[in-house]
């Protein structure tokens, strides 16, 4: 949900006159939700602004990303940063169903809407 | 359909997630957050003039995974050495959260306020509560966000999600 959050609180934020970035790592979410101005880093979720310790990258990601207040003429505008992960394989493996897991995320999913009963039936 | 068909490819999160929360035997697909017009303001002044906030979706507290969640402030100075993000979807098998300035570059954005690429940063940063409910979050949290950069009298918005 972080992307799709900070997309609506962008179109807010925009729609209040507050001109807005975000830098993040969800193209899909983001550009389906419409936005003023996006910086794409194609990475695993966690660490859109570059990898970890790696000052360098970062300061080149955070700098790129402040770059579209004032290259982006027009809303949608989506940057695509040339920075690379490393490897590819954490792609294939984010919320991956196989048959593997298949029963696994089943009993997940029964577990996870017992404890949401349970709040709901608590008093406070 | 699956999404996998290239090694390279940008992830397809909307389908990937349908997908994994059908294995988990929720029925309804969530429907994500769609707009075909989109709001746009050019700055008014040089960045190197402007006020810089920034947005985060981490937290300043550990919170559980179904406790409510609430706006939320942070000051800048100093930067935080940790800030929390269990309770959020991102990646953990691919990588970690020890290092706040790859989701929160407090740090990156006071050097290049030094630099003078911006005015400066804001005194605080603000963390974004996640919700499912697209009204959650246009009624009563963007509208919070909103009031608190107000306060710190910013002239643009960073926003960076996990």
């Amino acid at each position: 949900m972080c992307h799709q959050t900070v997309s609506l609180v962008a179109r807010y934020l925009e729609a209040h006159d507050l001109p807005t970035v975000i830098i993040g790592s969800a193209l899909d979410i983001v550009e389906h939700c419409g936005v003023p101005r996006f910086l794409f880093v194609d990475f695993p979720l966690g660490n859109p602004c570059g990898k970890p310790w790696d000052r360098a990258m970062q300061q080149r990601i955070v700098r790129q990303g402040l770059s579209l207040f004032e290259t982006a003429d027009a809303p949608r505008h989506t940057v695509y940063s040339d920075e690379t992960w490393g490897d590819d394989e954490w792609r294939r493996r984010y919320m991956e169903v196989n048959d593997d897991n298949r029963a696994a995320l089943a009993r997940q999913g029964e577990d996870l809407r017992r404890r949401r009963a349970n709040r709901e039936r608590r008093p406070d | 359909m699956s999404d996998r068909k290239s090694d390279s490819a940008p992830v397809l999160y909307m389908q990937r997630s349908r997908e994994y929360y059908e294995a988990q035997g929720f029925e309804r697909a969530y429907r994500y957050a769609h707009h075909d017009t989109v709001p746009f303001v050019r700055l008014r002044k040089p960045l190197a003039a402007c006020t810089l906030g920034l947005v985060t979706t981490a937290s300043t507290y550990p919170r559980a995974s179904l406790e409510p969640r609430k706006v939320d402030s942070g000051p800048t100075v100093p930067a935080p050495t940790r800030l929390y993000t269990d309770d959020l979807s991102w990646d953990k098998q691919a990588t970690h959260t020890d290092d706040p300035n790859t989701f929160c570059p407090i740090e990156h954005l006071q050097a290049l306020a030094a630099e003078g690429v911006i005015g400066r940063l804001a005194p605080r940063f603000h963390c974004a509560p996640t919700e499912y409910s697209h009204r959650a979050t246009l009624e009563k949290d963007a509208p919070e966000l909103h009031q608190r950069l107000l306060e710190d009298e910013v002239d643009v918005v960073l926003l960076v999600p996990l």
